[in-house]
């Protein structure tokens, strides 16, 4: 579906250049949610703008299905990007027309007449529940309501992909969950390819299938959501992965098991019976889980028994249970915070 | 007040009137086009081109720093060939249209450099053409920023036509210069000055307030 050769990104600025994409190969397969996740500056809102050309690389090629957008001519990449829905942080909308002529801008300039144009409008309200606030305007409307009806503008030319560039980021966490699922839903339901750029680890844990981690225009390590958040390589996935200082969970002084809910049932005491199988007295260091439609997400910070066999019956009762665990000592891990 | 003043106030507003709504139309007519080819040629702009938009920025720049006076007399030829005279309210309307067209030309840009660039970089993402992102996005988002504008160009080029009085224009200014300060009338002159001060602040209200009234970008 898209294909990035050898990206590379440079800006010349007064302090010298910078580069904000290196080299960087990714394929971004059909019908997947794909995320590019890293901290600020990681050059990942640049590379998700080369995607659809808002930036030309400087080097390097992208594909959109079979064709070079690198060498297209002005016509073709405007075509492309109909096929190319973008959202973004501050959601972009015209402040001066109200929901529904949002909504027909691409197709007014697609040339598609008026009445075809609000009708299909209509249903995008219809499938992003906002039917009621058609006259509305931009001003008038909340955060998580702009979003909404910026997805509606982006899926008015039946896009085959949506660019997401921090969509939810401006969002309280609520709103954030429920503007994922709506994503989620438009990729199930309409098959549309998604790319979601996001700082936040829950952001991709809740929606993607497979994550790139970006640092300093570098992808770092690639690979499915649960690869990356059991076993993460690259040091920037391991910090976005493990709580940092400052956050809700603190990486604890001293050694830990870190156990990871990725999707299962948030129903399942699964702490409760691992303390009731063992008869260990465990003690929790650090926990950040949510619970997303019925499952657990998020990771659980463990002290670790100084028996080497405690560890190994802890670890075992988990497997059993589906749910992943690491050991992690500090001295090792002690990159984090 | 005899009947005679009140009819010769009576036609230097009509007059006034003619002028400067004429000459602000027509300086729009000029001044969009060049504010918009400033900003598109400007850094970061969609059509960035520095020798076009530096060309451009001088031209205006000079004629902005003619003293309007010193314009008025230096374009004479200019107006005489234009409207076939040089005195009276249309052969006044040439003068003011050469001077507001930069000015309306630098306003016409700061209104589009308040455009949001996300909502630019948003149209662009969703497949539009420069004339698209011209005509459908960077004006009608300026409009209520314009439209002020708008009003503060038309209190200047009212200013400008009280002047052109002074060399044979028509409309209030030339009563005022003529009756006022020729012939020592005080009374003509305070009248003249306050009709001034009224239309500009009849104008300037109105402008605001229709401002706001098409504004979307506030909560009502």
């Amino acid at each position: 579906m898209i294909k990035l050769v050898n990206v590379t990104k440079i800006f010349d600025t007064k302090e010298g250049s910078v580069t904000a994409a290196d080299h960087v190969n990714l394929e971004i397969k059909d019908g997947e949610i794909f995320g590019i996740i890293g901290f600020s500056g990681a050059g990942k809102s640049t590379l998700v703008r080369c995607l659809n050309l808002l930036e030309k690389p400087s080097e390097g090629e992208v594909w959109f299905d079979d064709l070079n957008l690198t060498k297209a001519s002005d016509k073709e990449l405007r075509e492309a990007r109909r096929s190319i829905g973008m959202i973004f942080q501050q959601f972009n909308l015209l402040s001066q027309r109200n929901v529904i002529d949002n909504i027909c801008y691409p197709l007014e300039i697609a040339g598609v007449d008026k009445k075809t144009a609000k009708e299909k409008a209509r249903k995008l309200l219809e499938i992003v529940e906002l039917s009621d606030r058609e006259r509305a305007y931009p001003a008038q409307l909340s955060g998580g309501q702009k979003q909404r009806v910026a997805i509606a503008r982006s899926l008015a030319t039946d896009p085959k992909v949506l660019l997401c560039d921090e969509a939810t980021s401006a969002l309280d966490p609520l709103t954030t969950r429920n503007i994922l699922a709506l994503l989620k839903e438009i990729n199930e339901k309409l098959g549309v390819t998604i790319v979601v750029i996001t700082h936040e680890m829950r952001v991709v844990e809740q929606i993607c299938d497979r994550v790139a981690v970006m640092s300093d225009g570098v992808v770092k390590e690639c690979g499915t959501v649960s690869e990356i958040f059991q076993n993460p390589r690259s040091e920037t996935a391991r910090k976005l992965v493990l709580p940092e200082r400052g956050d809700s969970v603190r990486t604890p002084t001293r050694d830990f098991i870190r156990i990871v809910f990725d999707g299962q049932s948030s129903y399942e005491p699964v702490l409760a019976q691992l303390i009731l199988h063992t008869g260990l007295e465990l003690n929790i260091l650090g926990a950040g889980t949510e619970d997303i439609g019925g499952a657990a997400y998020g990771q659980l910070l463990i002290g670790k028994p100084d028996d080497e066999a405690q560890v190994e019956q802890i670890r075992s009762f988990l497997e059993s249970k589906g749910v992943s665990a690491e050991v992690v000592s500090v001295s090792e891990g002690g990159s984090n915070g | 007040m005899d009947e005679k003043l009140i009819e010769l106030l009576l036609g230097g507003v009509g007059e006034t009137f003619y002028m400067v709504i004429v000459s602000t139309l027509s300086a729009y007519i000029l001044g969009i086009p060049l504010g918009v080819l400033v900003y598109v040629t400007g850094e970061g702009g969609i059509r960035q081109n520095r020798p076009v938009n530096v060309i451009l920025s001088l031209i205006i720049n000079i004629v902005r720093s003619v003293p309007f006076l010193i314009l008025l007399v230096a374009i004479l030829p200019f107006t005489r060939f234009v409207v076939g005279t040089t005195i009276g309210s249309t052969a006044s309307i040439v003068p003011l249209v050469v001077a507001a067209a930069p000015f309306v030309a630098r306003m016409v840009e700061s209104s589009l450099k308040e455009v949001d660039l996300g909502v630019i970089e948003a149209a662009k993402a969703m497949g539009s053409t420069d004339w698209q992102i011209i005509s459908k996005v960077l004006l009608p988002e300026a409009g209520p920023s314009l439209l002020l504008g708008m009003t503060i160009a038309f209190a200047t080029i009212l200013g400008y036509s009280a002047m052109a009085g002074f060399v044979g224009g028509g409309g209030l200014g030339a009563i005022a210069v003529n009756y006022g300060y020729y012939r020592y009338q005080t009374k003509v002159m305070m009248i003249t000055v306050a009709l001034l001060v009224i239309i500009v602040q009849i104008f300037q209200e109105g402008g605001i307030k229709l401002v706001n009234r098409i504004d979307r970008r506030m909560k009502n």
